[in-house]
Parts: structure tokens; sequence; C-alpha cells
């Protein structure tokens, strides 16, 4: 009885806050997922799955899912590999180590506001005085509207860019600490095998001794892009409203329950838990992973 | 090889410094040399009026923005230590029937990140009528069960006997628990802190859900909504940017040890 009250004086204002800012929440947007709710949080007529099958035959909701596994497939082996390959140079200099570290790191300052306005208004403004235009006429190219130009898809290098720079640092970080927890002593049997210090060490002592970091890397970049949606918001939208091209899964849910098109809660429900059960799909195969 | 290294990270090191010097150069100038068609790399002359014109614009609510991203950072730190801190000594140290019931649950939302459940939060925190209030910006970001789920964790590695002897001077869970266990773990609260602090600052999609009257705006939504409207000039727009990473890039600088710890913390639970 003591512990149960002790207990209780701990955990219990935690445990009522998580109850009603998550568990309420994740229930009732079940239970509105099965009405007709617009311009309403309360549960208006009762349609059964009708939500649901509306979203999954809805294909700009598809399409939503689409634009999701191309980003990831550009931004997630990009950032690993890159943010990789920066953690072994960082890890293998001794002067200004520090500095390096730093600065790749710096970019997590910056919000993804901050980082769309450089994005959007500076470097690949579509104009001729934006830097990635000037560059091109240096070389005598015509200045290309980035941001707006579908064929070819150049507002994909835009974002993949900006996330890059972004969250490259964050991931250098986790990469430089498992280097760091490697055991010197494997490096020097390896030497003393002859193993050369460059490629091989890499290829048969460095890769598997990473193994726990680099899956975890892995998921936490395809967890965050699949909840991208600052960038896209900020650089493709406008007051004018959001292009029909390059919409995430997030982007699509916004407009979707809060957009001006009027507020459709029982659709949005939907949308949700259908992506917190796809998401909810990767972490649990996160979790199997990284027990293994 | 050596000198081949420090080149490849100096090419690097100079793209990574390109957008910070692109935000000072627009911010510093004046529009007509930022819009001229041939580059320059430096504003002849830096505009200082610049900062007179951005916080005097009556449009812009810079102040009372930057204000309301403080506040909100300050309370969503200190708060998220402070319940996700008991919490997860609770969880830890304080054996009851019930416990495992509720780890569980914690786990269980591990599972969902946040913002995908932004639209169910929304219904629910609007009901309570915290739309466009600090309350609806602050209070439902203070329980993270992911912070909760690192503490327990580190506090299952805390030293037993630093408890025990606490224990025989006579202190219960809670004189334990605020007079020993707290006072020697200021690192760890520290890197968690931090990485809240910064996450608070720079998070967007729910305060532009939430906060929906222009004075309950954030620094990131006010930001956002002058660059999706461009209704202020390029010059303002890229000086606020300025401004508002400036909180940021101080903590960055003064805090970097607990910083880099937090993020080994957070980012890959061993």
């Amino acid at each position: 009885m003591k512990h149960g009250r002790a207990f209780w004086l701990f955990v219990g204002p935690f445990a009522i806050g998580l109850l009603v800012f998550v568990y309420v929440p994740i229930g009732w947007s079940l239970l509105l997922s099965f009405f007709e709710a617009r311009n309403t949080v309360t549960p208006a007529e009762f349609v059964g799955l009708r939500n649901y099958a509306d979203m999954l035959t809805d294909e700009p909701f598809l399409r939503s899912l689409g634009t999701f596994s191309v980003f990831a497939a550009f931004i997630v082996p990009l950032t690993f590999v890159l943010a990789l390959a920066l953690a072994l140079l960082v890890n293998q200099i001794r002067f200004m180590k520090a500095f390096f570290r730093s600065v790749f790191f710096l970019p997590t300052a910056c919000s993804y506001v901050v980082a769309s306005l450089v994005w959007k208004l500076s470097i690949f403004n579509g104009v001729r005085f934006g830097l990635a235009n000037t560059v091109l006429g240096w070389f005598g190219a015509d200045p290309i509207a980035w941001t707006v130009s579908t064929s070819p898809p150049w507002y994909w290098l835009v974002l993949v860019t900006l996330r890059l720079w972004l969250q490259l640092g964050f991931y250098l970080i986790l990469f430089i600490a498992g280097l760091q927890r490697i055991p010197q002593h494997l490096y020097e049997a390896a030497w003393i095998d002859g193993a050369s210090r460059g490629w091989q060490t890499l290829r048969f002592i460095t890769l598997p001794q990473l193994r726990t970091t680099s899956v975890a890397v892995l998921l936490l970049l395809l967890i965050a892009a699949y909840q991208a949606f600052d960038e896209f918001y900020n650089v493709l939208g406008s007051d004018r409203g959001y292009p029909p091209f390059a919409r995430p899964p997030l982007i699509y849910l916004y407009y979707t329950a809060l957009g001006s098109g009027g507020q459709d809660f029982g659709h949005g429900s939907a949308g949700a838990v259908i992506l917190t059960l796809l998401i909810a799909g990767v972490t649990l195969l996160q979790g199997k992973v990284i027990t293994r | 090889m050596k000198a081949l290294r420090y080149l490849a990270l100096s090419i690097a090191a100079v793209l990574f410094l390109i957008p910070f010097y692109l935000v000072l150069r627009n911010g510093l100038a004046t529009e007509q040399e930022i819009t001229a068609p041939t580059w320059t790399f430096w504003p002849s002359q830096i505009r200082w009026e610049n900062f007179t014109d951005l916080f005097t614009n009556p449009a812009v609510p810079m102040v009372r923005s930057m204000v309301n991203s403080l506040v909100v950072a300050v309370l969503q730190t200190f708060g998220q230590l402070l319940l996700c801190g008991l919490a997860g000594y609770g969880l830890a140290r304080i054996p009851y029937r019930y416990s495992n019931v509720v780890l569980y649950l914690v786990i269980a939302t591990l599972m969902i990140p946040a913002a995908v459940t932004f639209v169910p939060t929304f219904v629910v925190v609007s009901t309570l009528g915290w739309v466009s209030d600090l309350r609806g910006l602050v209070i439902p970001g203070l329980f993270s069960g992911f912070t909760t789920f690192l503490f327990r964790q580190y506090f299952l590695n805390f030293p037993r006997e630093l408890e025990e002897a606490a224990r025989i001077d006579g202190l219960g869970h809670w004189g334990t628990y605020w007079r020993v266990v707290v006072p020697n773990s200021k690192g760890f609260f520290a890197a968690l802190g931090v990485i809240a602090f910064v996450t608070s600052w720079n998070q967007f999609l729910w305060p532009l859900v939430i906060a929906q009257d222009q004075d309950s705006w954030t620094v990131q939504v006010a930001l956002s909504t002058f660059l999706t409207s461009q209704s202020i000039d390029v010059v303002q727009l890229f000086l606020a940017a300025a401004v508002s990473i400036t909180p940021l890039v101080v903590v960055f600088v003064a805090l970097q040890r607990f910083l880099v710890r937090g993020v080994t913390e957070t980012g890959i639970k061993d």
C-alpha cells in the first residue's frame, strides 16, 4: 500500500497526461474514423468502414504514400552514406576534429522553416539572382525554375538537399559515437594479421562493428522521412494553396483534416489510423531487428 | 592521404556553412543589392537599419513570437524533465503491482510518432478549448513516452549504494529522488533538457495547427506565414530568420557537450 502511494506520486501526473493527450486522442480518432464528422469533432452519423474504404481507394492518398517512397529512396541512402563517410573522416583526424564536428552539427540548430527560407528564396530561387542559377550562369546555362518545374521534377533536388543539410549532423554524431565504441585492439590484431589500413579494416572490422548503429540510423531516417512535413509545406506551399504534386502523407492529412476546403475529421481520422498502423509496423520491425 | 582527408572535410565544411552565410548576407544587405543580376559576395555596406525596420514593422509580430517561442520551449523543457524524470524513476525503482502495466502503456506509445497523430490530438485539445492558447501549445508536448523510457533506463543503472545510504539517513523515495538521485544525475538531465529545448524551439507542425491567432504564433509559425505569403520583403525575412536562430546558436556553442551526449542518448537506445 505504501509503495502504491509512492508509485502514483511519481508516475501519476505523467500517466494522467499520457492518458489524456495520447490514449484519449487515439481512441477518439478510432471512433471518429467510423463516423461522418465534417467541421465537427463529435461523431455525427455512423458510416462503418466507409471512411477507410474511401481513403484506401482515394488516389491522392495512395499517391502520398508513393511520394514518401520516392523521397525515402533518395534521402535515406544519401544521408546514411554521407554521414558515415564524414564520420569516418572526422574520426581519423586529430587536428581540428572538434571544429569539423561542430560545423557539420551546426545546421541542427536551424528549423526546417529557416532552411526552407534559405533554399526557396536564396539558393534555389527561380530567378537569375538565386545562388544556384548564378552558378549556372557562370557556365552560360539558363536559369531553372527549381521549385515550380515538374518536368524534370527539380523540386526533389531542393527538398532532398535541404533535409540532407539539416539532418546529416545528427546521424554523424551517432556514427562517431558508434566508431568510438569499437575496441582498438580489434584493429591492432587485424594489422598484425596483415590487413591493410584502408579498405580491409573498414570492410571486416568497422562496418560489422557498426551494425547496431547502422540499423538504428536507417530506421530513424526512415521514420523521420515518413513524418516529413515542414520543408514540403514551406518550400512548395503558398497562401494560394499547395501544388497537386509532391504531397507526402502528413501534408495530405493536414489539408484533408484542417485545410481550407472544410475540416473533415472522419476521413482525417481514418487516414491518421492507417498511417499510424503503417509506422507502428515499421517500428515493431525495428525492435525485432535491433534486439535480435 | 592525410592532406586529402583535410581537403575533403574542408570542402564539405564550406558547403555546410553556405546557408548561414546566405542568411547573414541577405539579412544585412539592401534589397537592390541581393536582387541585382550580378552576385555580390558581401553587402558593400551593412545596413543596420534593417533591424529597426524589422522590429518596428507593425505587420510582423517579431518580439511577440520570439517571446512565445521562448516561453513554450522553457516550459516544455522543464515540464518534461520534471514529469518524465519522476515517472522514469518510479518505473525503475518503486516496486508496485501494476508497475509493468504502466510500463507497457509507455512503451506502446514509442511506436507512434507524435506528428502522425496530430489530427486526433488537435481534436482533443480543441474540445478542451485550448486552440490559440499557451496551454494548447505547451501541455500536449509534455508527455513524452520516449523521454520517460530513457529516464527509466538511466535510473535502472543508477548506483544503488547512493540510494541505500540516503535510505539509512531516513529519506523516503521522494527525499531520495530530490536530494540524492537528481543532484547526481545533472549531466543526464542537462543532456535531455538541451535536446528538449532545441526540439521545442524548432517544432513547426503542432504550433501551425494549434496557434491560429497571430498573438499565439511561435517564431517558426510567424516566419512560415511570411515565407509562404511573401508579404514582407526578402531582406526582413532573412533578418528575421537570423534573429530566430540566435538563441539556438548560443545554446549550441555554450552547451555542446550536453548536446552531443543528448543526441547519443536519444538517438540509440542501447
